[in-house]
């Protein structure tokens, strides 16, 4: 499972829309041979579908599609946003930090959804958006000090 | 008891939301079932009561209404909501 690693990040990502920046976590995910384009399809067609149901706390968004919509292994990107973007989420928008799932089947899945819930209670939307590179995400993470 | 946490597509909010729901039923000291599913498999089920986001708790009373009694959550990581939310549907 690749869990915001390298290729995973794009910090102060400018999104013009909801669709931009959900496009920019999954093109991550893509760069990263963790999807097929396809899935990133899937991850705008949900959002058109389903809504922003997946802005699942104060300005943070989860966005993903299934596994079988084109998911080549489990993987958590993230993008930052340099200014908030309404996704329609009356609770929870402006949104200003994507999550980008690639959803995979099984235990490895669930293993990176846990990683996501750890990660956002260690830590606070304003710290997130502080950070500028690789080293500062990794001090955030507990990972470096 | 059975509780379901319901997303759009079942596979990854939901199943955030399921684990926070777990985390308080152990704080509550509650024993429960707790599944997640995408909103469409959720109308065929019949639980005690179904946890989600606004938007899909609208989506559910426009195609026909929810199976079962539904409690709102904004904020799926915080624990205080969901306890909240939780132990207002156990009465």
């Amino acid at each position: 499972m690749n869990f915001l690693t390298a290729d995973l990040l794009h910090f102060h990502f400018f999104a013009e829309s909801p669709q931009a920046a959900i496009k920019e976590s999954g093109r991550l995910l893509v760069n990263a041979g963790m999807a097929e384009p396809s899935y990133v399809s899937a991850m705008l067609a949900s959002f058109r579908d389903n809504g922003p149901y997946f802005v699942i706390a104060p300005g943070i968004a989860i966005a993903h599609a299934r596994p079988e919509d084109g998911s080549l292994g489990s993987a958590v990107s993230l993008v930052t946003l340099k200014k908030p973007v309404v996704f329609g989420c009356v609770a929870n928008d402006p949104v200003s930090v994507v999550f980008g799932l690639s959803s995979y089947s099984g235990e490895e899945h669930i293993q990176a959804l846990k990683k996501i819930v750890v990660f956002v209670n260690s830590t606070s939307v304003e710290d997130i958006l502080k950070i500028e590179n690789v080293k500062e995400l990794a001090i955030l993470k507990g990972e470096l000090s | 008891m059975k509780i379901l946490a319901v997303c759009g597509l079942g596979q990854g909010t939901s199943l955030i939301l399921r684990m926070t729901i777990e985390s308080v039923l152990k704080e509550l000291g509650v024993e429960a079932e707790v599944e997640h599913m995408d909103v469409s498999s959720a109308k065929g089920m019949h639980p005690d009561f179904i946890v989600t986001s606004k938007e899909l708790a609208d989506t559910m009373e426009e195609s026909g209404g929810a199976p079962a009694p539904v409690v709102i959550v904004n904020n799926y990581f915080d624990e205080k909501e969901v306890f909240a939310a939780v132990k207002s549907m156990l009465g």
